[in-house]
């Protein structure tokens, strides 16, 4: 906390004065750090959403899927990137293609955990009443699963934002940008600049989708703390990090 | 599609893999960088998690961590520890220095909070027959609950090692060795052949510490299962 203090300290007034007069320039690289973050994530669970559905159903398919989804997760963002440059070149979809691959793996993982974790006795009773696989899914392991799957939707978006500096190597950083430049520069009010903000933004996000996830399962409050004095603790699993 | 088969030819030419830059020096530095702040994060991470799991104390710290940890961009953890290092000593800024104290911050959260829930999540009413029986509290920390959360723990360090080896490619930006070099200098010399056999590189290394980890993890879990098994 002191380094950070004494870092702030030495932005010194040109590093205002920068920041100030490059206002516009820095919403620019916002909204860009924003629209990347937001399709990367969008497009990455209508990808993981029915696979991991398939998962689900078809307990076979899993390891595969998992297998290949933890392939594109373990590869470093920046060679990720770098290798798809001769294909796609340094564009828009380079980089979605990179970010949109990290999410797979996360969204997949806790969309297949929300659903397997459903009683096995609330299904019944669901199909015992007449409900179809269909019906099923939608009107009851999917709501019963959802703080799960929102649970994954922010550990993707948090990576996504902190994934998206590094694209700025390949010049679609958005707020990366600033880092990198002042990285080139020895210039701390942008290294400063992007960090905060990126961070600001990773905590803006993770906060909403939280509030979300509130809005979403009204029933869920107040009863997931009896649920957990009652419950044994559950067995050490590899949680959804 | 071109480029890739002319990367492959750059990937097997005998003179790149000799020399201060060749890929066996590059593959070492890159490994020896990872392994100082791996190693490092978890002799720092792993006691903690410890301590905090059989206390059943400080949760909400060890998550925090964990959670502002992962906000914290990679990239933006190695510019302020660069200019940190910049601003208290400027001669150790280029390089190791910086890189390892990034990719040490950068290792500490996934291992800190696996091994906290690992320990934090063994059956109470396990810990408690082991008091029953007369263990004394380090004794039922190293018998009983370390050995529990052993699996846990080593995903913990597979996520990290993971991470840590990844990131260890952006050193070059900051002067640093390893395997990011291809990448930057082809970069600057807009060698696009030796950046994507950069690219490729860190790649291999990357699943290959995965599977290293994987492996270990594996080997971990059956032993602790049966030895903790035999004991009861």
């Amino acid at each position: 906390m002191m380094a950070a203090a004494s870092l702030l300290g030495t932005v010194g007034i040109s590093g205002w004065q920068w920041i100030v007069g490059h206002r516009s320039e820095v919403w620019s690289r916002f909204l860009e750090h924003v629209e990347l973050t937001v399709i990367a994530v969008v497009v990455g669970f209508l990808i993981s959403f029915p696979l991991a559905v398939w998962a689900h159903r078809n307990r076979r398919a899993y390891a595969p899927i998992t297998w290949v989804a933890g392939l594109l997760y373990t590869i470093p963002s920046l060679a990720l990137f770098v290798i798809l440059i001769p294909i796609t070149g340094l564009t828009v979809l380079t980089a979605e293609i990179g970010l949109v691959s990290y999410t797979l793996l996360i969204l997949i993982r806790n969309v297949v955990a929300g659903l397997s974790a459903v009683p096995e006795d609330v299904k019944e009773a669901a199909r015992g009443m007449g409900y179809t696989d269909g019906e099923l899914l939608w009107h009851v392991e999917l709501p019963l699963a959802l703080p799960a799957i929102i649970a994954g939707v922010r550990i993707a978006t948090v990576s996504t934002i902190g994934l998206v500096t590094v694209a700025a190597l390949i010049g679609k950083g958005g707020l990366g940008q600033f880092i990198l430049e002042g990285l080139q520069i020895f210039f701390k009010a942008e290294i400063l600049l992007g960090t905060v903000l990126s961070v600001a933004f990773a905590l803006a996000a993770d906060g909403v989708l939280l509030l979300a996830e509130r809005a979403l399962t009204p029933w869920a409050r107040g009863r997931t703390i009896r649920v957990r004095q009652i419950e044994p603790p559950r067995k050490a699993g590899v949680p959804a990090v | 599609m071109h480029t890739f088969g002319q990367v492959f030819q750059w990937l097997t030419d005998p003179a790149h893999w000799s020399g201060s830059d060749g890929i066996p020096v590059r593959v070492l530095q890159h490994v020896e960088i990872s392994a100082v702040a791996l190693v490092a994060a978890a002799l720092l991470a792993i006691p903690i998690g410890l301590l905090v799991g059989h206390k059943h104390r400080g949760a909400f710290v060890a998550v925090s961590i964990a959670n502002v940890g992962r906000s914290v961009p990679s990239f933006a953890i190695l510019s302020i520890a660069f200019l940190i290092f910049l601003g208290v000593a400027p001669s150790f800024a280029f390089g190791f220095g910086p890189t390892v104290t990034a990719l040490f911050l950068l290792a500490v959260p996934p291992i800190l909070t696996n091994t906290y829930v690992g320990v934090q999540a063994v059956d109470p009413d396990m810990v408690e027959a082991a008091r029953g029986m007369g263990m004394a509290e380090p004794d039922v920390l190293r018998r009983l609950e370390v050995p529990l959360a052993a699996p846990l723990i080593m995903a913990g360090l597979r996520t990290s090692a993971v991470t840590v080896v990844a990131t260890a490619t952006l050193a070059a930006l900051i002067g640093g060795g390893g395997l990011g070099r291809y990448i930057v200098d082809g970069f600057h010399t807009a060698d696009t052949v030796k950046v994507v056999s950069g690219a490729v590189l860190v790649a291999v290394l990357a699943v290959a510490t995965e599977l290293l980890f994987a492996a270990i993890e594996k080997a971990a879990t059956p032993r602790t299962v049966s030895a903790s098994a035999a004991r009861h």
